[in-house]
């Protein structure tokens, strides 16, 4: 994003456009990247509600792929996944350059 | 009672609260705000105290809120939002303005025990209807890790730190909520983002009342409390197992603990996973664990007597 001059800042710095974080990816903070395995999935929507960057996807109230561009590698989803008979559904491997 | 909440049912629900923002990885404050966020079925304004929250979640021109939301200073975010909200009454009573809107204010533990406590204390004598929302995690996480009034007793912080001459904290973390329910006001909550359905249900019920709500929630913050960037739930889960961090809420004076731990663990499951408590576990500073242990024993069976007082 180019700079804004003083003269195109709004008054107060009011940011007029709701959620224009998404415009920043945080995908490249990753070093350690998680793997959903679908058939070890319970759709318990663990992973969903503790994700703290919004980059678990789900429709239709069904867990569908990570969303890359925002994952931070943090792990949680990955600690709290239950699985199946004691079979994650989240790993979490190395990021490949 | 309103019916139970599951997770399916929230997920259809639209998130308030962005990705792109610029938290660390694992932060705890993001899990807090999109439940409570996810909680309500209003239209929301927020305002925030100056924080590691505020700072990442609103940079220049990236904003994480997808709802009206408003920082002014450290020491305000109690007062600036008790303005909206008489602004609010003021336009409803005008007929300019229909909308059913609810407010809350986020601070961390800087902005809300120490910096913000006047402000705060002000807002809720004063009996605005909003919600104030405090995620602990414990010290001035934002500018380095320096200790705040909510720091526990014998962590290590930049301010305190722990070595040869102290180990760390040497004064005990004052109890906010209690404060807060002191001040008499309708509704007061601590909270913990693992037990999630704990804590949609107590904003929900915040938000039915009119008239100010105060909740406490403990936050992780891997880069202070030293800890692994993946731990955040399993940490507030045996904040809350070991009974460091009781959910439990104060309705009209009413104290109703909501969690009971099937089996409290002693203190030292929770300290051992921090390495700001690392050096609680030398020999010569294992006597502080125990006397962790028993203010924490004390604190609980306090809890629990004030409940008791109640039953009937």
């Amino acid at each position: 994003m180019k700079l804004k001059n003083w003269k195109e800042v709004t008054p107060g710095a009011v940011i007029t456009e709701a959620g224009s974080s998404v415009k920043f990816k945080t995908g490249s903070w990753r070093s350690l990247k998680p793997v959903w395995i679908e058939e070890n999935c319970i759709q318990c929507l663990f992973c969903w509600i503790y994700c703290p960057d919004m980059a678990v996807k789900v429709k239709d109230g069904k867990r569908t792929e990570f969303d890359y561009d925002y994952c931070k590698g943090c792990g949680i989803c990955a600690l709290e996944c239950p699985g199946k008979k004691g079979n994650k559904a989240i790993l979490m491997v190395e990021e490949e350059k | 009672m309103a019916k139970a909440v599951t997770l399916k049912e929230l997920s259809k629900k639209e998130l308030l609260f962005a990705p792109g923002h610029r938290l660390c990885a694992g932060c705890g404050a993001p899990i807090v705000v999109k439940m409570v966020l996810l909680a309500s079925d209003y239209h929301l304004v927020a305002a925030n105290a100056t924080g590691c929250l505020e700072v990442s979640s609103c940079i220049s021109d990236y904003t994480a809120w997808k709802i009206p939301w408003i920082h002014n200073a450290f020491e305000n975010a109690a007062a600036t939002l008790s303005g909206v909200e008489t602004m609010y009454r003021s336009l409803k009573k005008q007929g300019k303005i229909d909308k059913e809107i609810k407010f809350i204010a986020f601070g961390g533990d800087g902005g809300t025990y120490d910096i913000g406590f006047q402000s705060l204390s002000g807002a809720m004598e004063r009996g605005h209807d909003m919600l104030y929302i405090c995620y602990d995690n414990g010290a001035y996480m934002n500018t380095g890790i320096q200790r705040s009034s909510a720091t526990p007793f014998g962590a290590d912080t930049t301010t305190r730190p722990a070595g040869s001459v102290v180990p760390g904290k040497t004064e005990q973390r004052k109890n906010l909520t209690k404060i807060m329910a002191a001040h008499n006001i309708p509704y007061v909550a601590q909270a913990s983002p693992s037990h999630w359905a704990d804590l949609v249900r107590k904003v929900r019920k915040a938000l039915e009342i009119t008239g100010p709500k105060f909740m406490n929630i403990v936050t992780p913050c891997n880069r202070g409390w030293r800890s692994r960037t993946d731990d955040a739930i399993t940490l507030s889960r045996l904040a809350v197992d070991t009974c460091y961090w009781p959910l439990y809420e104060i309705e009209n004076g009413v104290t109703k603990i909501t969690f009971r731990p099937r089996e409290k663990k002693p203190i030292a499951d929770f300290l051992k996973t921090q390495g700001r408590f690392k050096h609680l576990f030398k020999p010569e500073n294992e006597v502080l664990i125990g006397k962790i242990q028993e203010s924490i024993d004390r604190e609980w069976e306090k809890l629990q007597k004030e409940e008791a007082c109640f039953a009937s």
